[in-house]
């Protein structure tokens, strides 16, 4: 199949960038839309051009590494995956497709496609854990949880953490990542003695970090890759405000 | 070079702990005076970071993704072994440790996998208290299902995500230790090369990919936990950056390097579609679990709809060949019956590489949703990438490199023949011998950084007390100007072919002559091949663009210069190794009925090998392994 592309090309952090056009011929439909890229990019050095820099890694939709808006959407018109788990079959030949990196404030452009997500790992580290030092356990099936909430936490936890939902926000919120880490522990019996710490500690992190806040435009659900739900953020924010009236922290 | 293991002494079941009350100890003061780089964030080196920083060290962590939390580890989909005996179904610490070395082919070390069942069980302690979200039963308590190689349900997981959850698990610990203050984390970060002073681990040097800037960081000690070399094949399921990198850079300061021949081809994945392909993507072995492996019985069938096929036409080898394990025999066994029944010109869909994985039979007795709830999202990724529905055709699986048995040699304590360098998890060799059971590598990686580093680093610590060397000390100093040059040489070469080019040559070669089947005159040729690929890369690769901008294809460069190395070693191995064992399959050493022929007598060692300079031949060392608990006896799943 042949396409045209239209991709974002900025050299560094500073440098403006712009939109380029790249045709794209003769792309094997059973291609994913990494592959077609990798194509493009080996055509390009083969022309003495330098390559579209994106980011991906495990290539099958798991480690999150992958992050483009493809025509508008970020990983691409297909609910659901990401896109390194998009094939090129889903578009139509002849088409033309634009691609551009996550656009949030606080994930700047590295290059081209390519941004930096440590804003997220900041709000992990502000809470999103269990203080158990290795060695402290007790017997695992001491404590009995009920399947419904491990199944529960399970779905809550599968977020790969790409950073779609911040850059598909309006207001680049991190709402629905830091309520799906909290949904995945406040789930379990093992996250319920740091809950409202925990809580507040994110939730602040968040801000703290120049996410923006929800107005519920629900666009971060539908551009999950693990179609993360929404009601965890009500969750959420009914936890918040209980932790901010009745938590303070010792320092 | 001496290859000295260290086993402690005494019953096998005692040798651990007894080592554990042997071993000296920090005092908790003075722990915080040590400095530990721990070079990945996976399962081994992200449990290892955390931990040693919760017991008081200064830790520094590096990884080349952008956050710790997408190491490769994140992707282990089937599950987490572990000798729980929940399910009252006879397991034991000691079965664990027998199917371990029965699965590894009698060529892994004794009082290492015996550690290894031990901590097993409290890893699942560990995982379940940090919160990570196993399957549980009704009752609330944890679920099991089984896996290859063994006869008891003993495999941890959290749906088809088991590594995902464990490594954020991980993650989560770590990035507690990170706010803490007491972890650096250096991501985007990439080690180059390894620094010895005087003989001992000094220090890493780095490359910051998004700036290019050339660094040196030096400790006390230093952790390798880089993951598998798999990538050399070009093709496997490992993501797009693991490498070899870090513990090729190591073995050519010093460290020994064990049996790099030991790859393992993992039975279903999906087959190759087309050239553009840039890598393979695993079907969980856990889908052995309820689906039934067969081709057609005859050549002329494979081009028909599989629904057309009846079953008296239709030849379930694996049940046909091994009736006790069935569609569960271990990996090796079941990769090379597939590739025989292809080879036979049975195999189906393209090219004829393809065996079927078929639900059909499962689907009926149990309904579609038990199946969706225990496979769900194996199917559906099945679904996106071939645009088939295994609700009603059968999958096509092919066999693809999936993970490596060898790796950096190391001693019953985790450290390699280069004094204060440690190496965990699947980049060292030591648990697996010649094939990895399922589900056995995430528990090998927790084991090591949760429960085997935390000590065995105190007592180099506390014995060897070694002093910090500046990194303006003059090996830091050439080791930067080695990583500077190579750099420039590769920008500066401006040939005609691209990295990836090279890299997929290199692969199918490795692929065709040191892959499922080797000959002594396979390797022979690849011996000859690999080197002229490689010089042809030193004069004709492109690598565009700067040094100091964010640049992949320089990445990809470095990568593949070391692959183009180490490739070279495999082969090596593969050819100094004469008989057949576990993924090691040498068509010149096999039974009558096909099945591996091992050589107890002269092979029942791990291979170490030493390098001796470039354009020099390296060196074979040997460790020879006793079997004391478990007698040397053909493995046999009939
Ligand atoms: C698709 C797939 C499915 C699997 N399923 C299972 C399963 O179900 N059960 C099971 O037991 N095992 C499974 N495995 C195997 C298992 O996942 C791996 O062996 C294990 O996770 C490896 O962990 P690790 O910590 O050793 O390395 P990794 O998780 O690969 O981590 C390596 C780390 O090193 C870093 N790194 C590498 N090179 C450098 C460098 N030069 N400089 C800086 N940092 C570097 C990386 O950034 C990363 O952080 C699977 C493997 C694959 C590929
Ligand atoms: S590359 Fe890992 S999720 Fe896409």
């Amino acid at each position: 199949m042949n396409l045209t592309l239209y991709v974002w090309r900025q050299k560094n952090r500073d440098a403006p960038g712009e939109m380029v056009r790249y045709p794209a011929e003769d792309i094997n439909p059973d291609a994913s839309f990494l592959e077609m890229l990798d194509v493009v990019n080996e055509r390009l050095i083969e022309k003495g051009e330098e390559p579209i820099s994106f980011d991906s890694d495990c290539r099958e939709g798991i480690c999150g590494t992958c992050s483009m808006v493809i025509n508008g959407q970020a990983h691409g018109p297909i609910p659901g995956v990401t896109v390194c788990q998009l094939h090129m079959r889903y578009f139509e030949d002849g088409s033309t497709i634009y691609i551009e990196p996550w656009r949030a404030k606080p994930f700047p452009v590295i290059r081209d496609l390519v941004v930096d997500r440590a804003a997220l790992d900041e709000v992990i580290a502000a809470g999103g854990y269990v203080t158990a030092n290795c060695g402290s356990a007790p017997e695992a099936n001491s404590l009995p949880v009920s399947k419904e909430n491990a199944d529960r936490s399970f779905d809550a936890a599968t977020c790969i953490g790409c950073g779609a939902c911040v850059a598909a926000c309006p207001n680049g919120s991190a709402m629905l990542f830091t309520a799906a880490k909290l949904a995945h522990l406040h789930e379990l019996p093992q996250g319920q003695a740091e809950r409202q710490r925990r809580t507040k500690n994110m939730v602040d992190a968040m801000d703290l970090a120049g996410f923006g806040n929800c107005t519920n435009h629900y666009e971060c659900e539908a551009a999950c890759p693990k179609q993360i739900s929404v009601d965890t953020i009500a969750r959420m924010n009914r936890e918040y405000l209980r932790a901010r009236w009745s938590y303070r922290d010792e320092g | 070079m001496k290859l000295d293991a260290r086993i402690p002494d005494g019953p096998i079941e005692e040798k651990w702990d007894r080592h554990k009350f042997e071993m000296k100890l920090v005092n908790p003061a003075n722990k915080r005076k040590y400095d530990i780089i721990v070079v990945g964030s996976g399962l081994a080196g992200g449990a290892a970071a955390a931990t040693l920083a919760e017991l008081g060290y200064n830790v520094a962590c590096f990884c080349y993704q952008d956050s710790p939390r997408r190491a490769h580890s994140i992707a282990a989909q089937g599950g987490i072994n572990a000798a729980k005996n929940y399910q009252n179904d006879g397991d034991s610490v000691f079965r664990l440790f027998y199917d371990t070395v029965k699965g590894g082919d009698f060529r892994s070390r004794e009082a290492n996998v015996f550690r290894l069942a031990q901590e097993s069980v409290n890893i699942i302690d560990q995982c379940v208290a940090m919160g990570v979200p196993f399957a549980r039963e009704y009752g609330g308590y944890l679920a099991n299902r089984s896996f290859g190689g063994a006869q008891v349900s003993r495999t941890f997981y959290a749906r088809g995500q088991t590594g995902q959850q464990l490594l954020l698990g991980v993650y989560a610990a770590l990035s507690r230790q990170i706010a803490a203050g007491n972890v650096a984390m250096f991501r985007r970060t990439e080690m180059l090369d390894l620094v010895t002073v005087e003989g001992r681990a000094a220090g890493i040097v780095t490359r910051n990919l998004i700036t290019g800037k050339v660094e040196s960081f030096s400790a006390h000690s230093v952790v390798l936990a880089t993951g598998g070399y798999g990538n050399a094949f070009f093709l496997s399921t490992n993501a797009m950056g693991c490498n070899v990198t870090a513990a090729y850079r190591a073995y050519k300061k010093g460290a020994g390097f064990a049996n790099p021949c030991y790859t393992q081809i993992h039975p279903t994945c999906i087959p190759v579609s087309g050239d553009y392909q840039s890598k393979l993507t695993l079907m969980s072995e856990s889908l052995r679990n309820d689906g039934r492996v067969w081709v057609p019985k005859n050549k002329e069938d494979t081009g028909k709809d599989p629904s057309d096929i009846p079953d008296e036409k239709r030849d379930y080898y694996l049940e046909r060949k091994y009736p006790s394990f069935g569609n569960l025999a271990p990996r090796d066994i079941s990769s090379r019956s597939a590739k025989e029944v292809c080879d036979e010109g049975r195999g189906v869909g393209p090219g004829g590489l393809g065996v079927y994985l078929d639900f059909r039979d499962a689907i009926e007795r149990l309904g579609r949703d038990a199946i969706e709830q225990r496979y769900g999202n194996l199917f559906d990724m099945y679904y996106r990438i071939t645009g088939d529905d295994p609700y009603r055709t059968p999958m096509r699986i092919y066999p693809a490199v999936h993970y490596t048995m060898g790796g950096l040699w190391v001693d019953y304590n985790l450290e390699s023949t280069i004094p204060g360098l440690f190496v965990a998890g699947e980049a060292n060799f030591s648990d697996h011998g010649a094939n990895r059971l399922g589900a056995s590598a995430l528990m090998q990686g927790l084991a090591d950084g949760y429960f085997v580093l935390p000590y065995t680093m105190g007592n180099y610590l506390a014995s060897a007390r070694p002093e910090k060397v500046s990194t303006d000390h003059p090996e830091f100093k050439k080791a930067e100007a080695d990583v500077a040059g190579r750099v420039d040489k590769l920008l500066s070469i401006n040939g005609k072919r691209t990295v990836d080019s090279f890299h997929r040559e290199l692969g199918k070669i490795l692929w065709d002559d040191c892959g499922m089947a080797r000959s002594e005159d396979s390797l022979k040729r690849a011996l000859t091949r690999i080197p002229e690929l490689r010089e042809e890369f030193w004069e004709n690769v492109r690598v565009p663009g700067e040094n100091d901008t964010f640049n992949q294809s320089l990445e990809k460069a470095g990568r593949v210069v070391d692959f183009l190395e180490f490739g070279e070693l495999m082969v090596r191995d593969a050819l100094a190794r004469d008989e057949s064992c576990g993924g090691h399959f040498r068509v010149d050493h096999q039974t009558e009925d096909g099945e591996a022929k091992r050589d107890d007598e002269n092979f029942a060692h791990a291979a170490v090998w030493e390098h001796k300079g470039d354009g020099e031949e390296p060196v074979r060392h040997q460790e020879e392994l006793v079997f004391e608990n478990v007698k040397l006896a053909t493995r046999s799943y009939k």
